[in-house]
């Protein structure tokens, strides 16, 4: 028998095995990738009939009137992420830059592991400690309190990707930098994001599509609106408040709202994620030169 | 065991001498119980050495002798690493870098440095790459950073090979240009020394062959530290050299006498091949 012949009766049972666990692979990623297909294809069947003019920039109407949109949702949704990104992006960039740059203080140490458990916190208990410390101090429900608990949310995430990718920063640059005379903080702020910079911008979108789509520090902080923002300070709407609240209802019409805000909030996140694959393509791109 | 044991011996002998030719020159740079390490180990053990002005000093010895550490103690680059310790002083033109008053920012514009792998900054052009220790420290003329450049990058031998791509990416150059350029950069902030380690050691014979020129005329302008492993290199380029072996000085002379006819026994088995 030669090498490589597999007419023998060993040669049989080795394809018959090798058959058998590819086929185990296969049904794996099949099992895995059916439910995502089958929640995006639900979304989409049920929500893109509902997307039109008036969808975008109407206001809800009560069960029994058809037409109508959810303008209150999109908006407040806009407002409490963008605001959210407004803290978060300047404290966890800050304090990726800190974890990375100068690892060997304490502070640091302390503040990156404080930084893990916080990331992992369920949302819900974030959500209940801004409704102790805003709500219940102003008296109100607000889009100011919900835009706080998105942005605690978020920092731990800004915080680890900014880390991540500095830290992918080769030594040497920063070692060729010093050694022209470049002050530290000067070599980090010039040399070391403007060299890690995609992978910055990679995590500030990652937990800006994380926080539009979270619910549960939400219901306790900015609650909900059926009215446009007039006042930050006041009870406000979310998309995914919306499908909360009208998914559950016994109204057709209400679910209808319900399917076409999270059709929205699905191609939000899907454009999102493919901006963070095309921005990684080119970040490889780029240390594949660096090499 | 051998060689433990002239370790032994050069322990209790007199200080490395300085070579009778540098007597009466003042040297650019001189260490004195230069010690250096991490945490509680040395890696240094006490060097006193006397790095004359406008000549190629070559630092050679095996793996882990403490070249790269010397140097990188020369223009306190060492202590950045994180539990980096230092001792003793160095003096340039008889000033102490590691006195307590020296800032090490102002010190290491005194100081260029080209290391082991090109390193240029990938974000930047070659252009950018080459003025980057002036911009970077708030230059902003168009005329002063263009005249820094050329001169520079003609300094670094790259002109006529770049002249007309100074807006392509740094690391867009093969390994032995993108080395030029490392070495261009350290130029634009016209420093005193350059200290090289082992600046040939990721490169191909004719790239090694044009920095090894390169060298040759940059001592003319400059005081050079070459760390190299590789003995033709240093019987090449310097005109003096310091044999290191386990963290110590072991000998100091000019190249033809070190190599030719050293002194210490332990030199003769490096240099014949015999351990390292």
């Amino acid at each position: 028998m030669t090498i490589g012949d597999l007419s023998g009766k060993g040669g049989r049972r080795r394809r018959a095995f090798d058959r058998l666990m590819s086929g185990l692979i296969y049904g794996a990623v099949v099992a895995a990738i059916v439910p995502l297909v089958a929640i995006v294809g639900e979304v989409v069947i049920q929500g893109l009939p509902q997307i039109n003019w008036e969808f975008l920039t109407a206001l809800p109407r009560p069960p029994t009137i058809p037409g109508g949109g959810i303008f209150n949702a999109i908006e407040g949704s806009t407002i409490m992420v963008g605001l959210a990104a407004l803290i978060a992006v300047p404290l966890g960039v800050g304090a990726g830059i800190y974890f990375s740059e100068w690892p060997e203080s304490r502070l640091s140490f302390l503040s990156s592991f404080t930084n893990d458990v916080l990331a992992e916190f369920p949302t819900i208990t974030l959500g209940i400690f801004v409704y102790l410390v805003v709500v219940l101090t102003t008296h109100t429900f607000s889009a100011i309190a919900g835009a706080i608990a998105l942005s605690i949310v978020m920092i731990p995430i800004v915080a680890r990707t900014t880390e991540e990718s500095l830290k992918l920063v080769p030594h040497t640059l920063r070692e060729a930098s010093m050694a022209l005379g470049i002050p530290r903080w000067k070599t980090v702020i010039r040399i070391v994001i403007s060299t890690g910079k995609t992978g910055l911008a990679t995590g500030i979108l990652l937990s800006v599509a994380r926080a539009a789509g979270e619910t549960a520090p939400l219901v306790v902080t900015a609650l909900w609106s059926v009215y446009p923002v007039t006042n930050l300070w006041g009870p406000t709407g979310s998309i995914p408040y919306l499908i909360f609240y009208y998914g559950l209802s016994p109204y057709q019409t209400w679910h209808g709202y319900a399917w076409g805000g999270a059709f929205l909030l699905v191609v939000f996140m899907l454009g999102l994620n493919l901006s963070v694959k095309l921005l990684i393509g080119r970040k490889f791109a780029g240390i594949r030169a660096e090499i | 065991m051998e060689i433990q044991e002239s370790l032994e011996v050069r322990k209790e002998m007199a200080e490395v001498s300085t070579p009778t030719s540098l007597s009466g020159i003042q040297p650019k740079f001189e260490t004195k119980g230069l010690k250096a390490g991490f945490g509680s180990s040395w890696v240094l053990n006490g060097i006193d050495l006397r790095i004359p002005p406008n000549r190629v000093t070559a630092v050679m010895g095996p793996s882990g002798c403490g070249k790269t550490t010397f140097v990188r103690c020369l223009n306190r680059l060492h202590e950045l690493t994180p539990g980096a310790v230092v001792e003793g002083a160095a003096l340039l033109d008889g000033e102490d870098i590691y006195d307590r008053n020296a800032d090490p920012v102002a010190i290491r514009r005194r100081i260029g440095m080209v290391f082991q792998k090109p390193n240029p900054f990938p974000t930047m052009s070659i252009y950018h790459n080459v003025v980057a220790g002036l911009t970077l420290n708030g230059e902003r003329d168009k005329k002063k950073l263009d005249h820094a450049a050329e001169q520079s990058l003609r300094g670094a031998y790259l002109w006529d090979e770049v002249r007309d791509k100074l807006a392509n990416s740094g690391a867009s150059l093969s390994g032995g240009q993108q080395q030029r350029l490392c070495i261009a950069r350290a130029l634009a902030v016209e420093p005193e020394v350059i200290l090289m380690d082992e600046p040939c050691s990721a490169l191909d014979p004719t790239a090694t062959a044009k920095i090894e020129e390169l060298i040759a005329q940059l001592k003319k302008d400059y005081t050079i530290v070459i760390v190299t492993h590789n003995l033709q290199q240093a019987s090449r380029v310097a005109d003096y050299t310091a044999f290191f072996y386990l963290g110590k000085l072991v000998e100091f002379d000019e190249t033809a006498t070190l190599f030719e006819n050293p002194k210490e026994e332990l030199t003769e088995r490096y240099i014949t091949g015999k351990f390292g």
